[in-house]
Formats: C-alpha cells, sequence, structure tokens
C-alpha cells in the first residue's frame, strides 16, 4: 500500500514550491556509504575538536569540581541564597534543565507516534539532550542541598532506626518523578540505539570501543525477528514515554505550586511549566541541530532547511502556548484579588528587576513570533539557532523571575531581600560546559544520526509521477 | 446499598486541636523594642554571631526578631506612624506548613508538647521548609558560624571570627542546646530544653507544672514583661487569661496555620 507522504506545509507563492528530491527522504546513498559517513563523522576529527573538549574539561573541572568543593566545605553562605531567599540560581538551574531533557522525548516519542517523517534523522540528538540535560538537572538539584553528603537520606534506603522519608513532600515526588524519567528516557535512547550500535560494531575493526559496542548491541544482527521484537519494544516505549513526560514536569512545577507562597499556589503550574519546558527544549534542538551541522563532517547531508523548517514550526506553536499559559498566569491575580498574588506580579513587571521581565517577554514571544512564520527564515539554521538561544535566556528568566526574584517578596515585609547571585554564577557555567562537553564526547563514542531509521524512510518514501504532477509518496513498510 | 452522597465537612474546632498545649502572648503595646529578647534568646540557645556582612544580606540567624512596621509613608510627613513592635518567632503552628514538605522529616510535630521540632542531625537542607513558612522564621546555618575552632574554614571568610581569641566564644555555648553546623535549618523551639527540665522536675517531685515556675529566655529578659509563656490547656493560666482579651489576635490568621503566639495590640 501508498498513500501520499503529508506535505509539511502547502506552499504560498511560486517561490516556496520546491523539488521533493531536495528532501533527505528523496535523496538516497547507498547504504554502505551511508553507514561509512556516520562512522567517519565520528571518527575523523580536526584539531578544533580537542581543543574545544580540553577548554570544556578545564572550565568543568574549575566550575563544578573546584567551585562545589570550595560551597560544601564552607557551607552555602559563598552562595548568593539568603531570608527570604531560600532558593536561588540552582533551582533555576533545576527546572531550566529539565525543561531542556523534555524536547528529546517530545521530538523522539511524540513525533515517532504521530509518525512525523522529519523527525528521522534528529531523534536520536534529541534524546541525548534528554539524558545529558537530565544529568545536569541532577547535579543542580545536589548543589542546592545544604548538606549534600547526606543526599541519600532521601532514597526510601531500609535502616536500623526505621527512618523513611516523607512522601508527603513534593520533593519526594520530585525525587522519584526525575529518577523514573532519567531511567525511562535513557531506556528509550538505548532501544533506537541497537541497530547502530551493532552497525559501529561491524565497522570497527579494533580498538577500546570494539568491546563495547560489541556488549552494548546485544548480539543484533539483524533479522527479522530482532527487528520485530525491536519495534515492537520501541512502541510499548514511545506511548509509555509520553505521560511520564508530561508528568515530570508537572511535579517540578508542583514544587512551586504546592507551597503556600503568593503567586507560586496556583493550579495552572502545571500545564504552564510543562509547556515552558517545550518551549525552551525545542529551542535548544534548533541549537544542536545547528552546531551539529556546521561541526560535524556530512551531517549537511542528514539535517537539512526541511528539518530546520519541522522544528521551527514547532517552535512557533509552542511559543504560541506558552504565551496562551502566561496570560492565564495573570487572570488569577486579576479576578482573584487577592492582594499578595497581585504584589507578587507587580514586583516583576515594576519591581528593582523589571528589566527581566521585559527581556523575558521580548525573548519568548516577540522573538519567535516575528522570526518563525517565515518559512525562508525558518529554514536558515543559523537564524533559527539564534532564535532558539533567545528562547533560551527567556526561559532562563522566567524561570528566575518565579524563583530567586519571587521569593523575594512574602507576606512578612519586614523580611525582603535582594538576592545577588555568588559562586552560582561559576556553577551554572559548569553545568553548561559539562552539558556540551558529554555531548562532544557522545559524538566520538555513538552515531548521533539513528542511521536505521533514515534508511528506512528512504526506503518507504517514493516519487510517483501521477499526470504529469510528482507526488512523494509513503509506502506502508510494516 | 446506598452511597453516602453526603459531602464530608473539614472543621478544625474540635478542643484537642485548637487547645495546644505552651502557648505564648506578646503585649506589643507594652513592647519598648529594646531586643534584650534577642539577645536572651541567642544566649540561651546559641544562636550564632554571624557578622555584619552576612547579617546585613539577610542572613541574621535571631530566632525571634523585633519587626518594625511604618504606614503611611506617602504624604504628609508628619503622617508617618509608626506601628508596634512586633516581635516575631515561630508561631509553632498547629497546621504548619513547615513539616508537610521535608523531604527527610526533619520538620515534625511533636505530639506530647504540640510543637514544632526541628531535629538537626536529621535535616539535609533542602531549605523548603523556610520557603514554606508563612512568618519566615526559619534560619539557615550558610556557614559554620559556631565553629570557633582555629583553622576553621569560616574563618578565611568571616573576618568577625578572624581573630583568635574569639575562640573564647565557645565557653560561652549552653550545653542544654545542640551546636548546629552549616547546611542545616533551625528555628524557635520555645526553649523546649527548659520546658522539658520543668517537666522532669515536677515529675521527680510527682506534681503537675505550676503556671511561671519556668519561662522562655525571650520572656525572662523581656523587661517590660511583654512576653507571657505558659500553658494553654489551663484556663487559670496567665497566658490564656491575657490571649483572651479583645486585644489579641494571631498573625496571618487567613493562612489557617492556628499559631500558638497571641498578638496583643490596640490597647489605649
Amino acid at each position: 500500500m501508498a498513500s501520499y507522504a503529508k506535505p509539511l506545509a502547502r506552499p504560498h507563492s511560486e517561490e516556496e514550491i520546491e523539488d521533493p528530491r531536495e528532501h533527505l527522504m528523496h535523496d538516497p546513498l547507498p547504504r554502505g556509504k551511508m553507514n561509512e559517513m556516520v562512522m567517519e563523522s565520528m571518527h575523523e576529527t580536526s584539531w578544533k575538536f580537542w581543543v574545544a573538549t580540553g577548554f570544556l574539561t578545564v572550565v568543568v573541572l574549575v566550575c563544578i569540581g573546584y567551585y562545589w568543593y570550595y560551597m560544601i566545605m564552607n557551607g552555602l553562605g559563598v552562595a548568593g541564597v539568603n531570608r527570604p531567599v531560600f532558593w536561588g540560581i540552582f533551582l533555576v538551574n533545576v527546572v531550566f534543565w529539565i525543561g531542556i531533557s523534555h524536547a528529546g522525548t517530545f521530538i523522539s516519542a511524540i513525533l515517532r507516534v504521530l509518525k512525523v517523517e522529519s523527525r528521522r534523522p534528529f531523534t536520536r540528538a534529541a534524546e541525548l539532550m534528554t539524558t545529558f540535560g537530565l544529568v545536569q538537572a541532577g547535579l543542580s538539584v545536589f548543589m542546592h542541598m545544604g548538606r549534600v553528603w547526606l543526599t541519600y537520606w532521601m532514597f526510601p534506603i531500609p535502616n536500623e532506626r526505621m527512618l523513611w522519608p516523607d512522601f508527603h513532600s513534593p520533593l519526594m515526588w520530585d525525587l522519584m518523578a526525575i529518577t523514573t524519567y532519567l531511567l525511562c528516557s535513557t531506556m528509550y535512547l538505548f532501544l533506537p540505539l541497537i541497530p547502530d550500535l551493532a552497525m559501529a560494531r561491524d565497522r570497527t575493526e579494533s580498538g577500546w570501543l570494539k568491546p563495547i559496542y560489541k556488549i552494548l548491541a546485544l548480539g543484533f544482527r539483524g533479522t527479522e525477528g530482532e527487528w520485530k521484537n525491536l519495534t515492537t519494544a520501541m512502541n510499548i516505549f514511545a506511548f509509555a514515554i509520553i505521560p511520564v513526560m508530561f508528568s515530570v514536569h508537572t511535579i517540578v512545577s508542583w514544587d512551586f505550586a504546592m507551597a503556600s507562597r503568593p503567586g507560586w499556589s496556583s493550579t495552572v503550574f502545571g500545564p504552564y511549566f510543562v509547556i515552558g519546558a517545550l518551549h525552551s527544549g525545542m529551542a535548544a534542538v534548533a541549537i544542536v541541530l545547528f552546531l551539529l551541522r556546521s561541526t560535524m563532517k556530512h551531517y549537511k547531508y542528514f539535517i537539512r532547511p526541511e528539518h530546520f523548517d519541522t522544528i521551527g514550526m514547532l517552535m512557533f506553536m509552542v511559543s504560541m502556548a506558552w504565551a496562551y499559559f502566561y496570560f492565564n498566569d495573570y487572570i488569577v491575580p486579576w479576578y482573584g484579588g487577592d492582594v499578595w498574588d497581585k504584589l507578587f506580579q507587580e514586583w516583576a513587571e515594576k519591581g528593582p528587576m523589571w528589566y527581566l521581565w521585559y527581556i523575558m517577554l521580548f525573548c519568548n514571544i516577540v522573538v519567535p513570533w516575528s522570526i518563525l512564520w517565515n518559512k525562508k527564515w525558518r529554514r536558515t539554521p543559523w537564524l533559527l539557532a539564534s532564535a532558539g538561544l533567545l528562547i533560551n535566556v527567556g526561559m532562563w528568566l522566567e524561570r528566575y523571575i518565579i524563583i530567586p526574584a519571587g521569593l523575594t517578596i512574602n507576606r512578612m515585609p519586614f523580611t525582603w531581600r535582594i538576592y545577588t547571585p555568588g559562586v552560582e554564577v561559576w556553577l551554572t557555567i559548569g553545568t553548561f560546559a559539562f552539558f556540551l562537553l558529554l555531548y562532544m564526547l557522545a559524538s566520538r563514542v555513538i552515531p548521533l544520526i539513528p542511521v536505521w531509521e533514515v534508511q528506512e524512510g528512504q526506503e518507504a518514501h517514493i516519487i510517483r509521477k501521477i499526470g504529469k504532477a510528482e507526488i512523494s509518496t509513503l509506502s506502508d513498510l510494516e | 446499598m446506598t452511597a453516602n452522597l453526603e459531602l464530608p465537612v473539614f472543621t478544625n474546632n474540635s478542643e484537642e486541636e485548637l487547645g495546644g498545649k505552651w502557648g505564648m502572648v506578646i503585649d506589643q503595646d507594652i513592647c519598648t523594642g529594646c531586643q534584650a529578647c534577642v539577645a536572651a534568646c541567642a544566649m540561651e540557645n546559641n544562636v550564632p554571631f554571624v557578622g555584619e556582612e552576612d547579617v546585613a544580606y539577610g542572613r541574621g540567624m535571631h530566632w525571634i526578631r523585633v519587626e518594625r512596621l511604618w504606614e503611611g509613608l506617602e504624604g504628609d510627613y508628619r503622617d508617618v506612624k509608626m506601628t508596634d513592635y512586633q516581635p516575631t518567632m515561630c508561631q509553632q503552628c498547629h497546621n504548619a506548613p513547615c513539616e508537610p514538605v521535608c523531604p527527610v522529616y526533619a520538620s515534625v510535630h511533636s505530639m506530647s508538647e504540640d510543637l514544632n521540632l526541628q531535629v538537626y542531625n536529621r535535616c539535609v537542607g533542602t531549605r523548603y521548609c523556610a520557603n514554606n513558612c508563612p512568618y519566615q522564621v526559619r534560619t539557615f546555618n550558610w556557614r559554620d558560624y559556631t565553629d570557633y575552632r582555629e583553622g576553621n574554614a569560616s574563618h578565611t571568610i568571616n573576618t568577625a571570627n578572624n581573630d583568635p581569641s574569639w575562640s573564647v566564644l565557645q565557653n560561652q555555648l549552653n550545653p542544654d542546646v545542640t551546636v548546629r553546623r552549616r547546611g542545616v535549618m533551625e528555628k524557635c523551639t520555645f526553649c523546649i530544653q527548659r520546658i522539658h527540665k520543668a517537666e522532669d522536675k515536677a515529675k521527680s517531685e510527682g506534681r503537675e507544672i505550676e503556671d511561671g515556675e519556668f519561662t522562655t529566655a525571650c520572656a525572662q529578659a523581656c523587661p517590660a514583661n511583654a512576653i507571657t509563656f505558659g500553658r494553654l490547656d489551663d484556663p487559670e493560666t496567665m497566658v490564656n487569661k491575657a490571649a483572651e482579651t479583645s486585644r489579641g489576635r494571631h498573625l496571618l490568621e487567613e493562612m489557617g496555620t492556628l499559631p500558638r503566639v497571641t498578638y496583643l495590640a490596640g490597647g489605649a
């Protein structure tokens, strides 16, 4: 059976009509050649890569290694937290990184379930963001704790004193949710990786990676039975991980929504945080795709303007949804009439940090709405990546406004104090560097392009002539 | 089988819940704002000095603070009116918002004394309790403030403690109260060490605690007798009689926290 492949957008003018042969799905290469290309991109590195890796390693060692040690030894006093701002940038980073990690699942699972064909070459890049983003979120949680060496008290470990964590606490829900998400997303990253690991195993002659590939590929040989099992497992995971993804950021939002603080205890926080997460996550995918495309060998073949187009449209959609929820967050103080909620909003707009509020709105709404409506601009990788960068700045500021800026005011005006970050700045830089470093190291070890998925898509897509028109069609392989 | 369709009614007026055991009354009309309670509390409970810089940044660790609030700052200068001084400490809420948010049960409720307790050695420092406290009375050990030994890490940061002669200060610590280390949350305990001492004494003598037999450090130090402490479950105590006057009110009563501290204000 063959069906029409859905065009992503109908052309509005002559110049928007494009040749279907430009699409990755209609521009197939021999399988051996494509495998070679991906292997080459993993193995051939220029000196620039190692310079960048070395630099990032130093940054991680100094910013996370040294400054965290310094903070553990001296107490949180070296950070900027005070009373009433008990939660500072660390919690901003937690929410931010979990937000980044949402895009991976969204792109990979939801687009896979919906059979969006243009997802094929970049699912893995997005899934890796999930896992590595969660690593940073976890690190930031630990940095935030006053006595991090006692973290294990939060785990339900049987002990001789019969002490048990309190499952009433939203922080416990958080811990459970993030752990579940980390495990699920890692498994979900691993499943579609198996055929590519097998490919890498067969194409690695020797070296320290060979035995690792051998173990991780689980003896995958590509028989029909193996493929059947793999696709079944991936289908189950793709469906199962979607509710997990939604629940994780809802639960993260409950850390705030469950607290009895003005501006925080709002029922809209659950969906609002999920959309916020997707907003920053999509933008981060755009940045990562741009970086991969411009630095990795042969990736210009795999990642094309059409993929930026898809991401750009998703970003546009999500930014509108975000604006809708942000507006909803205002309805509560406007109509609720609670003085403290109202004060919270006024503090954000007119308080000493008013400029953050304007920058946030500019980055989160004005930037995507003025750039992403245009197909040509969406298809310009650097432009989309810059929009993504600005959106991420905006989303980080949004969390900053909610957490440290929002905590400044409370129901006891005598205690109001402004927060000035201390070593948090270095530790934040450290998490960003660590994320990039993990990504760069992974790009040497695992194929960042799911080759088999691209090949599968290319097999399924055929251009047929109907009358004089050339129509892109998609055969159902299953 | 018929289903019970009646909606459950949640009320907070059972005697057990409203009663409480230990309570405090603060008369704002006679408080002079002299800060003697703050000093006495710090001495009694080993509340550390944090140094000028930190206290200005909002890291003062006093378990009790004297709040001064102004009204009518805008407009005519003569209209500026200073409200009464408001000594604020942990309100020992019955429905304490700090308790359910702690992931490790470091912030717990004492069923026998009906007080909020902070278990210092269980605290891992997530600081959620302090965020959720509407009264903002919890304080956090941002550094090792109480460690006066030489060579301690805090010496390099806290200029106030840089002088080795400060190590003498450890001689003034109250042996009845735990010395807290960095990364731990703490707050007013209603001088639970004094409560326990009095209870032990009364028990060994085979009697009930008498009203006024002991009091908290802040109440003891108050030169104007603005602070009264005692049992709430006995209607004859001074604290109960004082709390029943028409001037009594609770801080942020609308939060439904059922605080055990009553403020008296609005008198002549």
